[in-house]
């Protein structure tokens, strides 16, 4: 018997994973398999498009299909070809790009598309979007906003649920002023009580991002490009980008077109069948079941899941009975669980509430009849496998409620997982059960990351990737394999780094051949070396064990490469100030080594640019300054503005300042190098709030401290710290943070990237607050750390290995 | 010795897990010393853009150029961060603690 053919109308995640479940079923002997997509691409998981936006991936990154797969498994794959039309009659599929298809069985996933909602001035003539205005739902449309926002300053997003706030999060990271405008009075309503949605609002906010609630727009400003929007409440905002993400519609047309039956989506019954044609099904957000649309990616697999059981016959009953709706997410770094009803809508329900403001903890669940009806978990989420199990079951909860927000006791997790049922859902974007997961592990996978790999669970937003992690490592008996993970310190040392630094001190480990030899596979990492040496300086200090070819070739000769094979050299000049004498040394040390180069940098020094290794000793020696330290990953200077000394409006000596706080860091190692500035006043003219840490004078003798500001190729305004008191305790409190960073941040992760991943609240109550009581071990720390420092120019006269700085040996003899 | 070795000099001019780069003749390479205390001779210039290599970080016999962190295996010569780069290798011992090479050049065989 010849094949059938299953012609597949859209190629995102509804339409491929329909396709994989009809494979896993054995569907490859029953048919000859036909995709089309829209987009260019495989399948690719539109969850993670704020990753395209933010830079943090490629379109790789995010593909779950790529092209190859479509080969390997036979399909034929239309990409970049959209079905306009199905003649039913003929059972014949046309693409406007004329391709056609026949099919026996047609399945359509065609998913949505923005929503754009009506506002005056949002399209041009031509019915295009307003050059400035983008939509956020494509790759395509991520691209396209990362290159106009190259050249824009302020970004609005309009929207504040799951997609509107990943994208404005990603603007900030692009460099622009961000802004959220959402219609309804808090943000995430659809998951979100007010309370819920107002301390968001709070934790977005301290993430540089302002949020505008009850806002309508009614208008996009400019003539020929964005320039602003205007409200219904009569106020404006400037700006020069705008991303619609104010709800997705159903691509439904190709079946009004077509002649099935349309509602708000084409109307489907229990087994995703059109409701006019048995040999047409409909997947996903195009999909109208028993008067519901669903938009989360748990639906739709589930739908998926009926529409393969039911045209590969392998269950002939399948059907899909509509979904209750429970989601765990993670919006901005901050773990959210929801399900069911916000808030009461019943005199008898019963509402269990619990508030911790500060650490952005909150907690909510609606009992009706003793069963969960409705439960939104913020910050703390670990009681949400067990409430979604009870929500989506409907069944009788524990009479104490306490129990059900928090650990009582700590019943362990062996307990629990024992107790989950099979069809538990682990992984709610993926769809994977706790049966699934046991079966993979049983089927031979024996660490989380090949379970993740071969049933998605965790490939999706990634929030249950502990648990599943847990519960492979259950399932293994405690004898999961380790995975090699981005969490590791360097790769080949299975240890986080404040575990490798634990097992560092526990063991002694001094140099970094020990701790390859102890603690690594017996394999030297090149790359890892300099890694280990700046985490064991920064745990040994003086009594590191400092073996030179663990040093990159810059902190070997103390000065850095340049693309030629030569050194620049930078001499130190704390606060950018030196002696006329000085300047006058500088010169002639230039003439006289005859330099390519004499360039002033944007630390406010001296470049001495394309020196010949060999004459390093020589020039440092000439020269008479102490280095520069503009080589390496550590701390490397402080700018400054003139402050009080001249300046007619200095609030603080901010070039004074500078000078002490150069001579207290120089030299101090770090994960990625720390450059400072000092502002004597609120002017900046001297960048501070774009620094790894910078202090503002603000009069009284009070400073500010910026933490995690970038102007690099990431721009950041630093978190505004604290207020010091004065400058000694301004002083401190930047030495806090910066061993804080050394102790805890990940090799080359520079402070805007350690800031975004730790949190302003957390470094504050650690540095500031000594929440977790470590300040007087960090101040020690430094202090030891400052006290180990040697200026490295001395060994101009005492070179530390052989031939340390020639560039060339001559052989000894030809024979 | 035979004709066409060179004697470098001795082992200790080259610190140990590290290289440095030799004249001989007008061919300039770069000799590095393992912490296995193995010697390898390679061509002198990264094939990406010329990085000197003998300034470059060693990790076993992987080599990683100080410039864009490309990396080689110095018994190879074959490229492992980029397999279509590869460098060439010149035959190294150490006899009574001094450094010999043959400078015939070794060329890594590039994969496809």
């Amino acid at each position: 018997m010849s094949k059938q053919r299953l012609v597949v109308v859209g190629n995102g995640m509804a339409g491929a994973r329909a396709v994989e479940e009809v494979l896993a079923r054995g569907g490859a002997e029953m048919f000859d398999i036909v995709m089309f997509g829209d987009e260019p691409y495989g399948n690719y998981n539109r969850i993670l498009l704020s990753e395209i936006l933010n830079g943090t991936q490629d379109t790789d990154g995010i593909t779950m299909n790529p092209l190859s797969w479509y080969a390997e498994n036979g399909i034929t794959l239309h990409a970049g070809h959209r079905v306009e039309k199905i003649d039913r009659a003929a059972k014949v599929v046309i693409a406007n790009t004329g391709v056609r298809e026949r099919y026996d069985k047609l399945m359509i996933a065609t998913g949505s598309r923005a929503f754009i909602p009506p506002m005056q001035g949002v399209r041009i003539e031509d019915g295009s979007l307003k050059p400035g205005v983008f939509g956020y739902r494509t790759v395509a449309d991520c691209q396209q906003i990362v290159d106009y926002a190259r050249s824009s300053k302020v970004a609005v997003t309009i929207g504040g649920g799951l997609l509107g706030l990943e994208a404005a999060r990603s603007m900030t990271v692009l460099g622009c002023e961000s802004h959220v405008v959402h219609l309804a009075g808090h943000l995430m309503e659809m998951q979100l009580d007010v309370a819920a949605g107002g301390l968001l609002k709070k934790t977005i906010e301290g993430m540089n991002i302002q949020v505008h609630t009850a806002k309508q727009t009614t208008e996009v400003l400019g003539s020929d490009k964005v320039e602003g929007l205007r409200f219904k409440d009569g106020t404006e905002l400037l700006c020069d980008l705008v991303i619609v993400a104010a709800g997705i519609r159903p691509n439904s047309e190709i079946g009004q077109f077509s002649g099935l039956t349309v509602e708000r989506a084409i109307v489907v019954n229990d087994h995703m069948q059109s409701v006019d044609d048995r040999d047409i099904y409909v997947v996903g957000e195009c999909a109208q079941h028993r008067g519901r649309l669903y938009g989360l990616v748990a639906p739709l697999y589930e739908q998926a899941k009926v529409f393969a059981e039911h045209v590969t016959q392998t269950n002939v009953n399948a059907a899909y009975h509509g979904s209750k709706l429970a989601t765990k997410l993670k919006v901005m770094g901050v773990e959210l669980a929801s399900m069911g009803i916000t808030d009461p809508t019943d005199d008898n329900d019963e509402v269990v509430q619990f508030t911790e403001p500060k650490r952005g903890t909150y907690k909510k669940l609606i009992v009706r009849d003793g069963r969960l009806v409705g439960g939104i978990l913020m910050g703390d989420i670990s009681k949400a496998p067990f409430l979604m199990q009870a929500f989506a079951q409907n069944a009788p909860l524990p009479d104490e409620r306490l129990s059900l927000m928090f650990d009582l006791g700590t019943p362990s997790a062996k307990v629990t997982y024992d107790e989950m049922p099979a069809e538990t859902q682990v992984c709610n974007c993926n769809g994977v059960t706790k049966a699934g997961i046991a079966a993979c592990v049983i089927a031979g996978a024996n660490s989380s990351k090949a379970v993740m790999t071969q049933t998605r669970a965790g490939m999706g937003c990634g929030a249950c990737k502990g648990e599943v992690t847990e519960l492979v490592s259950w399932l293994l008996g405690g004898e999961v394999e380790e995975d090699p993970s981005v969490h590791y310190y360097v790769p080949t040392i299975p240890l986080r780094k404040p575990e490798l630094m634990r097992e560092v001190v526990a063991r002694g480990l001094k140099s970094v051949s020990s701790v390859f030899r102890e603690l690594g596979n017996g394999e030297v990492d090149a790359g890892a070396k300099p890694a280990l040496a700046s985490l064991l300086i920064t745990v040994w200090k003086g009594e590191y064990d400092d073996e030179r070819d663990a040093r990159f070739i810059n902190d070997r000769v103390h000065a850095n490469i340049q693309k030629d094979g030569t050194f620049s050299v930078i001499p130190e000049m704390p606060g950018g100030v030196c002696t006329p004498d000085e300047l006058v040394r500088i010169g002639q040390v230039a003439q006289k080594y005859n330099v390519p180069l004499v360039k002033l940098t944007g630390g406010q020094r001296v470049d001495l640019v394309g020196l010949k290794k060999d004459d390093l000793p020589k020039i440092w020696s000439d020269l008479g300054f102490k280095a520069g330290y503009a080589w390496g990953k550590s701390y490397r200077t402080c700018k400054s503005c003139i402050g009080t000394d001249f300046c007619r409006f200095g609030l603080g000596d901010s070039m004074g300042f500078a000078q002490r706080i150069e001579r207290r860091y120089r030299g101090i190692d770090s994960p990625a190098k720390l450059k400072l500035a000092t502002a004597g006043c609120p002017r900046n003219c001297s960048e501070a709030y774009v620094k790894d840490v910078g202090f503002v004078a603000i009069g009284d003798g009070k400073w500010e401290i910026y933490v995690g500001g970038a102007a690099g190729a990431h721009i950041r305004k630093g978190d505004l710290l604290t207020t010091a008191k004065d400058e000694t305790e301004a002083m401190l409190i930047g030495s806090r943070f910066m061993q804080f960073y050394r102790e805890n941040a990940k090799w080359k992760e520079r402070t805007y990237t350690f800031m975004e991943r730790v949190g302003l609240e957390r470094v504050r109550a650690v540095v500031v607050e000594d929440s977790e009581g470590i300040c007087a071990d960090l101040d020690a720390a430094m202090e030891a750390s400052i006290a180990a420092c040697v200026d490295p120019w001395l060994e101009a006269v005492a070179p530390k290995t052989a031939n340390q700085f020639t560039s060339v040996i001559p052989a000894k003899e030809e024979v | 010795m035979a004709a066409g070795e060179v004697l470098l000099g001795a082992v200790e001019q080259i610190p140990t897990g590290e290289g440095r780069t030799f004249r001989v003749g007008e061919l300039e390479i770069a000799v590095f010393h393992t912490a296995e205390e193995q010697v390898y001779a390679t061509q002198a210039l990264c094939p990406h853009r010329q990085g000197p290599l003998a300034d470059g970080l060693l990790g076993g016999t992987t080599l990683m150029c100080p410039l864009h962190d490309r990396t080689f295996d110095l018994k190879s010569g074959c490229g492992t961060s980029h397999e279509h780069l590869g460098l060439v290798t010149y035959p190294a011992w150490v006899v009574d603690g001094q450094i010999w090479v043959r400078p015939e050049p070794v060329q890594a065989e590039a994969a496809e």
